[in-house]
């Protein structure tokens, strides 16, 4: 089965049902991609297919067809998207563990809605769950990257 | 110090192992006369200039990765940006400063490396002065170290240059650590080390672990606790693609395979025929009802001091309520996971832990093999709050007993899922308490009797022994018998049931003081109420001898503008509590509309003695507040049949961003002793929560989590 990964084309022998999680991680050995609840709870396994956030833990890799899959590994060459940026700069991350999801998501979020309004960020990443509770701090992170965002183009 | 909490004990393996850290820990004190640390087993300082410090403590999201680099950097005199950081390999070295062994738990891994990572600091800038003053041929006394190199007048040489020759020279027998009004790094707002890696999908948690011909395991354990395997049938779980092995190990089956997905697969595939035993009479019922029967009678005495019942008898009026607490999983995002290879040299685990050295003492009995020749890797966990700290080393141990039964001597990753997570034990207890106060004609409390009933963490573990004194567990009683309003009562006891279950109980983010501060706090505010006072002036005249308690009530009442109107529909609770050697207090501010409560601030207020890093207390009390109100909302771990019925986050949840109220963190300026911030701002969120919500509707909660409609 071909495969379009961070802009590279991956031949991978797996079975049709195997979720694109368990490909990603567990054959190609992106592993930034991570496995939370397997049922599609929580959004640690948030990655895009052509642009769009799906999780890839209850999508079998044989529904992906010819979309391009980006994972947290392919978001920028030196982790530098805006997304990532202001993660840094909004000292995001404490275990870190469900961030690639939530960085993901909220990159999806802006890319449809660069502007996004505090309903906006609440519909798109109450989806991803942080144990941590990071919340208050990804909401100024989504903002503060949609000022970067802004600036860049 | 308490020394008996400092007693080492001897395993029957021959293997040092420290102990469990007491509530009231002691405070790390350098020893008069003891050695200073080695840096060198500290610190790495390369030709390139990068500084890297080992961490003899594990990264789980509380920022010791950047608090304890801060304390070198501090001394060291280092330039920030280049500053690395590793988990310590498991080694005698790396033993906790207070408890002997190698672990992270109880809030302490910054306060108890104070003065240690200082001292490290400053005895590599000794030696790096001291090697530039000898190339210079000047006194040393005219160097000094600045943004990474060693400067003498007009002269400067970088750390890279001089770290060859200061690595030989011998540790200094003492060092002169900074004045704290001359930090420059401690006190400030600091941001973490590990964001860069951990947002480019580069930091290496234990799932992440991928080896050369490595497999992949996944376990069917028995459905109820304590039970065994009788017989099992592996041929469908053998015929998935992928599966390469079934092996029966202590805890279940275990099916190897080339990938998770295969394994799962095959676990799921077995036919296992289970002798369930006692467990599956596990109801959850039945063990409330056990609890509250437990409740009604005299248990082991915590706390005594005069006659409580003559003068409740006394009292000028009486109060009384039972209070009910469930089982609560950590739910940690990372599942539990352990890699294990075990080789004719010895054996290798990579995993998330906060216990490496009971993890290589464990290891090391199923072997037979000494702790030093089982090397741990500690890699980021993705989430601990005491899950990945048990006494019995359960997921390390059972995947060394994957890679012994099965796999060959390839390298054997062993994956939990969700559910093999929410379902596997390892609890904060079910709890219920049993409270009767009497009042004063002041309504004042001049009697507390209180009886705790829950099951005890550290009794059958090794440091029973220590920590558990007259049938008493200082964990379930933390909160209760040492609070300041119960030592304020003339005459109060505090009594336990420690009843045995089969059913694996665990710390969970802030112990005992997850059910005695909601008692404590919400009683408090009905004894208020009974004494026609206010909750924050009823807690002051409480307070008087706490001064502590009373300066983070001061504060959270002045800022949450306590006693000041709020808008329509909007309500506020109150709760103050010590845990961890910090002080909290908390303002819940929420409406009620249609059934649904909602939280839309928290006002916080921390003294945490000297506080090392401003933006780590904030982040650690914003999540201690999630993770409170996750558990008062939803936290419930319920037995049918002896089966959990929880399983996944659908109906385990745990607060969403929607769900998250506004924080705003106020800390009092301290030059005490630091406390612990990891856990000190969950205990009085619920029942702050729960003030506020008797404000709304007139209703006390005295079970959690909330039921609302």
């Amino acid at each position: 089965m071909k495969l379009k990964i961070n802009g590279k084309e991956h031949d991978v022998a797996v079975p049709e049902e195997m979720p694109l999680l368990w490909v990603l991680r567990d054959v190609v050995g992106l592993t930034g991609t991570k496995f939370g609840c397997g049922m599609a709870q929580c959004g640690a396994c948030t990655v895009h297919l052509d642009g769009k956030a799906v999780r890839s833990c209850v999508l079998p890799v044989s529904a992906v067809g010819k979309r391009a899959i980006t994972t947290i590994e392919g978001l920028s060459p030196d982790g530098q998207h805006p997304v990532q940026r202001a993660w840094v700069e909004e000292d995001v991350v404490q275990c870190g563990y469900c961030q690639p999801g939530q960085i993901m998501a909220a990159a999806a979020l802006l890319a449809a809605k660069p502007h996004p309004t505090d309903a906006d960020i609440d519909a798109a990443m109450s989806a991803n769950l942080c144990r941590c509770g990071t919340y208050l701090r990804i909401r100024a992170a989504v903002k503060r990257a949609a000022e970067l965002g802004g600036k860049r183009t | 110090m308490n020394v008996s909490r400092r007693q080492f004990i001897q395993t029957s393996a021959g293997l040092v192992v420290g102990l469990y850290i007491a509530p009231r820990a002691a405070r790390l004190m350098a020893a008069p006369g003891a050695k200073l640390p080695s840096p060198n087993a500290f610190l790495r300082i390369a030709p390139d200039e990068t500084v890297t410090v080992l961490l003899a403590h594990s990264e789980m999201g509380q920022g010791i990765w950047t608090t304890l680099p801060m304390l070198v950097a501090e001394e060291l005199g280092c330039d920030w940006s280049k500053m690395r950081v590793e988990h310590a390999p498991a080694a005698p070295v790396y033993a906790h400063t207070a408890f002997g062994m190698q672990m992270t738990g109880g809030s302490s891994s910054s306060y108890s490396e104070f003065d240690r990572y200082r001292q490290i600091g400053a005895a590599a800038r000794e030696m790096l002065i001291q090697a530039a003053a000898a190339e210079w041929k000047v006194d040393p006394s005219t160097c000094r170290t600045e943004n990474g190199f060693v400067v003498s007048g007009g002269k400067k040489l970088s750390f890279g240059r001089l770290a060859e020759a200061a690595q030989k020279l011998d540790t200094p027998a003492e060092v002169k650590l900074k004045d704290p009004k001359d930090w420059k790094v401690l006190g400030k707002p600091t941001k973490r080390l590990d964001s860069p890696e951990k947002v480019a999908g580069k930091a290496q948690f234990g799932m992440d672990v991928r080896l050369p011909g490595m497999l992949t395991a996944v376990v069917a354990r028995s459905p109820v606790f304590g039970g065994k395997v009788k017989s099992f049938r592996a041929d469908k779980a053998k015929a998935m693609p992928g599966v390469k092995e079934v092996v029966q190990v202590p805890s279940g089956v275990a099916v190897l395979a080339d990938h998770f997905w295969a394994a799962k697969l095959g676990r799921d595939a077995l036919e296992i025929d289970w002798e369930l035993g006692a467990g599956a009479e596990l109801d959850d019922e039945r063990l409330r009802g056990e609890l509250r029967d437990l409740s009604g009678k005299p248990g082991a005495k915590a706390a005594v001091a005069g006659d409580v019942d003559a003068a409740l008898r006394g009292a000028a009026k009486t109060l009384g309520a039972d209070y009910e607490f469930p089982y609560l999983a950590h739910a940690p995002m990372e599942p539990l996971n352990c890699t294990v290879q075990i080789g004719p040299e010895g054996c290798e685990i990579w995993t998330g832990t906060q216990f490496q050295t009971m993890d290589q003492g464990v290891a090391g009995r199923i072997l037979g093999l000494a702790a030093p020749k089982v090397k741990i890797h500690t890699m980021f966990l993705g989430g601990g709050f005491g899950r990945r700290a048990t006494p019995t080393s359960d997921f390390v141990s059972e995947a060394v007993q994957v890679a012994k039964a099965g796999g060959g001597g390839a390298p054997v990753k062993v994956v939990w899922t969700r559910e093999d997570d929410i379902r596997g034990g390892y609890y904060r207890s079910m709890w219920q308490h049993k409270i009767k106060v009497g009042l004063g004609k002041d309504g004042m409390p001049v009697a507390w009797r209180q009886t705790i009933a829950g099951q005890s963490i550290l009794e059958g573990t090794p440091f029973a022994a220590i920590m558990v004194k007259e049938g008493v567990d200082a964990t379930s009683v933390e909160g209760a018998a040492d609070s300041p309003y119960v030592l304020a009562t003339p005459a109060r006891l505090v009594d336990l049931h420690s009843p045995k279950k089969v059913i694996p109980v665990l710390w969970w983010r802030s112990v005992g003081n997850t059910h005695t501060a909601y008692v404590a706090e919400t009683f408090i505010d009905e004894l208020a109420q009974a004494a026609g006072q206010d909750p924050v002036e009823y807690r002051r005249r409480l307070l008087k001898s706490a001064p502590r308690h009373l300066g983070v009530l001061n504060l959270v009442a002045e800022k949450s503008g306590w006693g000041k109107p709020l808008p329509e529909g909007r309500f506020r609770g109150v709760a103050v509590h010590a845990s961890f050697e910090s002080f909290m207090a908390e303002v819940a501010e929420v409406s009620m509309a249609k059934g649904k409560l909602r939280v839309h601030k928290v006002t916080a207020a921390v003294d945490c003695g000297i506080c090392m890093n401003p933006a780590g207390v904030r982040a650690q009390i914003e999540s201690s507040i999630a993770f409170g109100l996750s558990a008062a909302l939803y936290g419930r771990i319920t037995f049918k049949d002896g089966r959990v019925q929880q399983s996944n986050f659908h109906d385990y949840p745990i607060l969403r961003m929607n769900e998250m109220p506004d924080v705003d963190v106020h800390i009092v300026p301290s030059k005490d002793k630091s406390g612990g911030i990891g856990e000190v701002g969950v205990p009085p969120l619920a029942p702050a929560v729960a003030n506020a919500l008797f404000a709304a509707t007139g209703k006390r909660h005295r079970r959690l989590p909330f039921e609302l409609t």
